[in-house]
């Protein structure tokens, strides 16, 4: 018998060893003279987390605190109003993944946009833009990349196509994040709680766990790389319960099937050779030095951001004054605490980050209640 | 709600549900409308009376096509009341440029579903538009029924009910966003589009006491399970791995990101029956083929009124939401 797609996560899923580890933690946690804040910084996690009943079964003195890593919630509004405007110009396609074409704007959200007539596409890979280009070959595509270093590799080898195949038709608009400078930034504020981290582990794969070694040798704070199933979250909490019981700091991966220390070198020059480091303002967070993607210079003919810059609007639009997304992903407070949460902000009209994707903390919360 | 209507707005969800009361219902407002039941019951309880509009993209696909989607739609609906589907009508909408071998295609799937349900469609109307003005072909069928087991109603269910599924869920919705957006797979996934009468009469026949059926369309059985919640007012705690799902409908939930529970379905229904008739229910539907994987889902209580809890295998427990949003797959 070949290998089925439910072999890849039936084991992971399995009651008796969620029980088990349940056992475990609790067990190794009467241990400890503290609270443990452990943030998953992945919005992959946080569904997880949620979805499974997680932090039922974990006993009192172990705590969660949801990060910012949904590539959805984190688009400040003026580069979502990017989106929007691109999307109303003569002969454009405009081309995204999933959930942004959900996110509202100051002025709408994709779907609204396409309600009206805009050409709006969601696509599962970037590269299903050439398909469309070559379908349209007398409108312009214009890909609005997001994602962190888990997607930044197929926008790289949509423009490596673009670029070797002399594709006249298609531009990018870049909004590809990275993990390690907002987690950085977490923690450089002294009101931050946060003791450990669930490191991402789809980032890793691309970029290896090398990228988190910092946290544990110059932090102070243990990261464990973790999959994304009931199973591998229990057994990550465990490692990092393990960690404060034996007096221990560091980089430990746990999704040892998918993740290596160095990752996906091929994808990482690839990466390398057409986007560099910038600044990004991440929404609920603000400004993050380096902690974005761009397309190098010499790409500016592909840089829809550069291509259309008279028509996109600049200036900076934070969220409602009531809204508590900044303090909810350092952990200084917890979505139900959010005056606006459930009753202004909700899913089908989000006011704040958080609330916006599935993957986000408050609509994790929203949805799957973790009131019982 | 917003300015301009939006594709989540028909997604049987939460947005649906809004559009609907707001400027619907605040319309036509009356007693029998407001029951919110799959079909009205009118003509002193005698007639159930149903109307169904389908488009689907593509028009045919594994499993159905557009017009055996056409009458199960509309004949479920009434079949759900405990009516036998009698009379139908049946509009269509057609693209000017669309192929007349299709449409005989459809037609002739529309009749073969007929006798099936041992209706006949006594009055119709087609309507030609140029192209452009609608996507192919939009059919609509409206249908009316005789109801044989009188006061079957989403509003009446207690404590004294258990909660069952006839088959495994998700398969139409699965089916048909694999073949819309080119996912090829080699696996058996077939659209669950078929005819519920039989079923139900089945049941009827056998003396079974059935408080209330919903055949879990858009929304699927997440928007079932709260629609009835706050209907009647009860909770509903459903055992997770109790929800029979294929194997290649939840292929196609890992890799895209979506919940087995909201998807469509076009021949799974939800049945609220009384706990002393429920272990006869499951063998009077497991002699149908399709409905191997029949069985108790769930009960009611009153732990948390109007809401869906989803307990798991491992001791935990969440609520399940009426799905919102446009159904789209996940990032990363």
């Amino acid at each position: 018998m070949g290998l089925e797609l439910k072999n890849l996560y039936d084991d992971f899923r399995d009651a008796n060893t969620i029980k088990a580890y349940a056992k475990l933690i609790k067990e190794d946690a009467i241990k400890l003279s503290k609270t443990i804040n452990i943030m998953e910084v992945c919005g992959g996690h946080t569904h997880t987390i949620m979805k499974y009943g997680i932090l039922q079964l974990l006993p009192s003195n172990i705590k969660f605190v949801h990060g910012p890593g949904c590539p959805v919630c984190i688009m400040p509004k003026e580069r979502i109003d990017h989106a929007y405007v691109l999307s109303g110009q003569e002969n454009v396609i405009l081309v995204t993944l999933g959930d942004m074409i959900k996110v509202p704007g100051s002025s709408g959200s994709l779907q609204d946009a396409r309600s009206k007539g805009a050409d709006v596409r969601f696509v599962y890979s970037p590269l299903d833009c050439l398909k469309i280009a070559k379908e349209n070959p007398t409108k312009t595509v214009i890909f609005f990349a997001i994602g962190f270093e888990t997607t930044t590799p197929m926008t790289a080898a949509l423009l490596d196509t673009v670029v070797k195949q002399n594709i006249p038709n298609i531009l990018l608009h870049v909004n590809h994040v990275t993990v390690p400078e907002p987690m950085r930034a977490l923690i450089s504020d002294e009101a931050c709680i946060i003791d450990a981290f669930l490191g991402p582990s789809h980032v890793s794969v691309i970029s290896g766990s090398k990228i988190y070694e910092e946290f544990p040798r110059e932090r102070g704070k243990p990261v464990v790389v973790s999959g994304f199933e009931p199973v591998d979250v229990m057994q990550s909490i465990s490692m990092i319960v393990k960690q404060f019981v034996e007096n221990k700091c560091k980089l430990e991966v746990q999704y040892k099937r998918a993740v290596s220390y160095e990752g996906n070198m091929k994808a990482q020059v690839m990466i390398g050779k057409y986007f560099q480091k910038a600044d990004f303002r991440w929404r609920g967070l603000g400004d993050i030095p380096m902690s974005g993607l761009r397309l190098k210079d010499e790409y500016d003919r592909y840089n829809a951001e550069k291509i259309y810059d008279a028509i996109l609007p600049k200036q900076p639009i934070d969220d409602h004054k009531l809204c508590i997304c900044g303090d909810i992903l350092k952990g200084k407070a917890t979505p139900p605490e959010c005056s606006i949460f459930g009753t202004a902000c909700k899913p089908t009209n989000p006011i704040g980050s958080c609330m916006v994707s599935s993957e986000g903390a408050c609509a994790a919360y929203y949805k799957y209640g973790n009131l019982i | 709600m917003t300015k301009t209507i939006t594709l989540a707005q028909g997604n049987g969800g939460e947005e649906n549900n809004e559009l609907i009361t707001k400027i619907f219902y605040k319309a036509f407002k009356n007693e029998i409308l407001e029951k919110s039941e799959d079909a009205a019951v009118i003509h002193g309880g005698e007639l159930a009376f149903s109307t169904d509009s389908f488009t689907v993209s593509p028009l045919f696909f594994a499993g159905a096509d557009i017009g055996k989607l056409a009458v199960c739609g509309t004949c479920n609906d009434l079949a759900m009341m405990g009516a036998k589907p009698k009379y139908l009508t049946c509009s269509v909408i057609i693209e000017e440029g669309f192929e007349v071998e299709s449409l005989e295609r459809i037609v002739e799937s529309m009749k073969k579903e007929l006798e099936v349900n041992g209706a006949i469609v006594v009055s119709g109307d087609t309507k030609v538009v140029p192209r452009g003005s609608v996507d192919k072909i939009f059919i609509n069928t409206t249908g009316i029924g005789e109801i044989e087991k009188k006061g079957i109603s989403s509003n009446n269910i207690t404590e004294d009910d258990v909660i069952l599924l006839n088959r495994d869920i998700g398969c139409h919705g699965a089916t048909i966003f694999a073949a819309r957006e080119g996912i090829e797979m080699s696996s058996a996934l077939m659209s669950d589009c078929n005819s519920l009468y039989p079923q139900v009469k089945a049941l009827l026949d056998a003396g079974i006491n059935i408080t209330a059926m919903r055949d879990a369309t858009r929304g699927g059985v997440a928007a079932v399970l709260n629609e009835w919640a706050k209907q009647s007012n009860i909770c509903i705690e459903v055992e997770e791995e109790k929800i029979p799902v294929s194997d290649e409908v939840k292929g196609i939930c890992e890799m895209l990101g979506f919940e087995a529970t909201a998807l469509a379905n076009e021949g799974t229904f939800v049945l609220a029956i009384k706990k002393e008739d429920a272990a006869r229910a499951v063998e009077v539907l497991k002699k149908f083929d399709v409905c191997a994987s029949a069985g108790i889902i769930g009960s009611v209580t009153c732990k948390h009124l109007k809401k869906v809890i989803l307990k798991s295998a491992w001791g935990t427990s969440r609520f399940l939401e009426t799905p919102s949003g446009e159904l789209l797959p996940r990032i990363c």
